[in-house]
């Protein structure tokens, strides 16, 4: 089939002002987007800059903005969209040059939640593993699979109104270690969350959880950490 | 003006190896981590199924006896004394990563649970041992994020989206790298007393792989062209089971769970080729068996591939799943829970309800740069290079030998990562600061600046495809010497095509183009290097096989192959020719016999 490729450019180098580029090309609807975009860069016009590498939905390089939704390009396919394609980059964050944003802020708000285990306890004598049960590990799976790519916070409108606000992302990952029964940290955790930039900024649009690629309950997981902060988990 | 950085110790690559080799040797060295991408895209985070490590969690467990498969599994080219290494200190290096927070799967007393692996066995071969800890089928993943987290718990310097162009090395030592800052187009020295390399594989020399669209060897390939050996290039794994066509990997796990294969008669294939192990035999026979079929004429509908069945009533039918049991498709969901949804994204089947086409895809260079069991990388006369060390795929230790056996590249680099680190913060606190080096990195800033002006009529796109076809059907699964004359004529004439490139993006800000071009060039040297060493090999061995040469012939040919640049200059792909020398595999207690499964 022939695709209508529509991608929104920008090039600080080049021109003051954003721009759109139009392609036609030949598509099976088997294609991943990913796939176009390369295509378009190997045969058409070099200088499209878009971010990838796995191509498979896991390294979450290539978030981006698809027929209006944020969506990984290297997992969406062209039988879901049709004929008409139109890309553009993550809304809310710098661009830096046609799809490609900058994400520093993004990681700054990841790592402000300490996202890492804090448990100074000492390890079990026998040198081995910490024991936890199947319920235990179970309790923060969902938050567990979080790719970083940006695709909820990036389609929140909090964050849209304010680039102050953490954002989900960074509470999916505080919630990964909250719920963590081996973890001891979760004052620390929750330190960047409890201001007005933190956790209480969600206004439950659930923006976040249908945009996520790894289909992650983001706002359920937003409300438990609010629910943890509540009661003083 | 080249901005420069001095630091003790510098780390290219943020995967696994990489990111262990940091934590392991950030306390009292002053550490820097470069990548050119952001730490967590790296490729380590797309490994499935698991890692290996005898606890015994689940059933009698020895490392003597996971030694045995690693040997066994890697035709006796693997070195025993890194084996034995690999076997024993992965105990500690899996428990280390959950003391640090990785969230494996757990049994019902709450220890690491592990599954059946490809290979892996008990009793030296007897039948299939429960050895990969893993985390559903995302276990990369959680090894990736929970050293990254690590590391941003230690506070390690990370440069992200760094490329480096180029190893220095003057009088024979490793002084630092060149880079290019790819938001802004600025380069970079970084000035060490140490390198470590772990920069991962170089799969995208293939048309069919898994491997990520960065996996393009850029520091192998600059340590070819430094004049330095590049070991066993012949060896490169295709794993059985990628999705036609697009070679996305469904991990071994699947069977590991029970899964089988099934051809277009609809016979368990597997049988006729591996009758004790069956589906989990190690992947160079089964790839190597999913051939055969297809060249006889039994790929499904007389094509090119065949079937993954994972459709619980398969499983029971054949009693499949580990211990004969039962399984039912939630149980399935939750154990494989990312490869059937790839399955579904990407070829629109629920596996659940029919079987889903498969073919062998290029997944893993067994071969890289050599080192020793510390990660020193080892010269022409297999001599440490003072301050240079490599580390996970782009490494050669050698553990892998002429096949890896699954879950083996999560151990490798976790244990290897580990005693790289360990050696390079010992090597750092006897050795003087770094000095300013005299022609730093030159002749890539020139190559760069070259490939960036070049308004010639061949394009990246159509060269890079051109050489990926050309690997694939000529230096994948079947060889001939035929055929990989061929393959390098046409590698040397693409190399040729790549000084008349034209390149579109002018700018220095995020210009991909100039660096995919430079990335090319790179993979046209390893493609040079692979194709030669495969040549060279008048034997089939693990991995490498040749029609002409059928057997395996430990009379001429049990040691490694090491493969130098003829001439040794240039930051560019030059087809200078290929010489070759040989190292001695350590044989310390397994001697090589047939490989039966």
């Amino acid at each position: 089939m022939l695709v209508a490729l529509k991608i929104k450019r920008f090039d600080p180098e080049r021109k003051p002002a954003a721009w759109w580029s139009n392609y036609k090309l030949e598509a099976a609807p088997g294609d991943r987007v990913l796939d176009l975009l390369v295509r378009a860069k190997d045969e058409l016009d070099g200088s499209l800059t878009f971010r990838r590498s796995c191509a498979h939905g896991i390294c979450g390089s290539d978030a981006m903005r698809i027929n209006g939704t944020n969506r990984l390009a290297c997992k969406t396919l062209v039988r879901e969209l049709g004929s008409r394609i139109t890309v553009e980059p993550l809304l809310g964050m710098r661009v830096e040059k046609d799809l490609v944003v900058d994400m520093e802020p993004f990681l700054a708000s990841y790592r402000s939640v300490k996202p890492y285990l804090i448990n100074d306890e000492p390890l079990p004598a026998d040198g081995r593993e910490r024991r936890q049960s199947p319920a235990e590990r179970l309790r923060f799976d969902d938050t567990t699979k979080c790719i970083l790519c940006g695709c909820c916070t990036a389609a929140c409108p909090v964050f849209w109104a304010d680039g102050e606000y953490v954002g989900p992302a960074a509470i999916v990952q505080a919630h990964r270690f909250l719920f963590d029964s081996r973890d001891r940290g979760a004052g620390e955790h929750t330190a960047a969350l409890l201001d007005m930039k933190g956790v209480w900024r969600c206004r439950t649009i659930f923006q976040c959880t249908l945009s996520c690629p790894r289909e992650i309950k983001i706002t359920q997981a937003i409300a438990e950490v609010k629910q943890a902060i509540v009661l003083g988990k | 003006m080249t901005q420069v950085h001095t630091f003790d110790a510098i780390i290219i690559g943020a995967g696994g190896a990489g990111l262990m080799a940091a934590l392991h040797a950030e306390r009292g060295t002053n550490v820097a981590v470069i990548s050119k991408m952001y730490p967590t895209r790296s490729h380590t985070g797309t490994a499935q199924g698991g890692v290996a490590a005898p606890l015994g969690n689940m059933e009698e467990d020895r490392w003597e006896w996971y030694m045995y498969d690693t040997v066994k599994g890697g035709d006796y080219l693997v070195d025993q004394d890194a084996a034995e290494i690999l076997a024993r200190e992965s105990v500690d290096a899996v428990l280390e990563l959950e003391h640090w927070g990785l969230p494996f799967d757990r049994t019902e007393d709450g220890r690491i649970e592990q599954r059946r692996f490809g290979g892996h066995t008990r009793d030296f071969g007897k039948s299939p041992v429960m050895r990969s800890c893993k985390s559903a089928d995302r276990t990369g993943h959680m090894i990736l994020q929970t050293l990254y987290q690590n590391c941003i718990r230690r506070g390690i310097r990370f440069f992200d989206e760094f490329f480096v162009l180029d190893l220095i090395l003057e009088d024979g030592i490793a002084r630092g790298v060149a880079a290019v800052e790819i938001a802004t187009g600025q380069t970079h020295l970084f000035l060490a007393k140490a390198v470590l390399l772990a920069t991962g594989g170089f799969g995208r020399m293939f048309a069919v792989t898994s491997n990520a669209h960065s996996l393009s060897g850029d520091l192998v390939a600059s340590v070819f062209r430094r004049g330095l050996p590049l070991e066993d290039m012949e060896f490169f794994q295709f794993h059985p089971t990628g999705i036609y066509k697009m070679g996305i990997l469904l991990s071994e796990a699947a069977r590991g769970e029970g899964g089988i294969m099934i051809n277009g008669l609809g016979e368990r294939f597997m049988e006729r080729y591996a009758p004790t192990l069956l589906d989990l035999a190690p992947r160079d026979i089964i790839s190597r068996s999913i051939d055969q079929e297809i060249r006889a004429g039994r790929g499904v509908d007389g094509k090119d591939y065949v079937y993954l069945d994972i459709r619980p009533e398969t499983i029971n039918r054949c009693q499949s799943a580990p211990g004969g049991k039962t399984v039912t498709a939630a149980q399935l969901e939750a154990k494989l829970p990312d490869i059937i949804e790839m399955m579904r994204v990407y070829q629109g089947i629920d596996p659940m309800k029919a079987p889903v086409p498969i073919q062998p895809t290029a997944h893993y260079a067994m071969g890289g740069i050599p080192t020793d069991c510390d990660g020193r990388v080892l010269g022409g006369s297999l001599s440490p290079v003072p301050g240079l060390f490599a580390a996970g795929e782009c490494a050669c230790v050698s553990v892998h030998g002429a096949n890896r056996l699954g879950t083996n590249s999560l151990v490798d680099l976790l244990v290897f990562g580990r005693r790289s680190g360990r050696a390079m913060a010992e090597f750092c606190a006897g050795a003087s600061p770094a000095d300013p080096v005299a022609h730093a990195a030159e002749e890539a800033l020139a190559e760069l600046a070259r490939l960036q002006r070049s308004r010639g009529p061949e394009r990246v796109g159509a060269l890079r495809a051109a050489m990926q076809h050309c690997m694939t059907d000529k230096v994948g699964l079947n060889r001939t010497a035929g055929g990989m004359e061929e393959a390098l004529s046409i590698l040397r004439d693409l190399k040729e095509r790549y000084r008349h490139l034209g390149l579109a993006d002018a700018g220095q800000k995020w210009n991909t183009e100039v660096l995919e071009a430079y990335e090319l060039g790179c993979l046209l040297d390893l493609a040079e290097a692979t194709t030669a060493s495969a040549l060279h090999r008048t034997e089939s061995r693990g991995a490498h096989f040749r029609e002409d040469f059928p057997k395996r012939d430990d009379a001429n040919w049990l040691h490694h192959t090491l493969a130098f640049r003829a001439g040794s200059s240039g930051a560019g792909p030059v087809s200078e020719g290929i010489r070759f020398d040989r190292r001695p595999v350590s044989i310390t207690t397994f001697q090589p016999e047939a490989r039966v499964y």
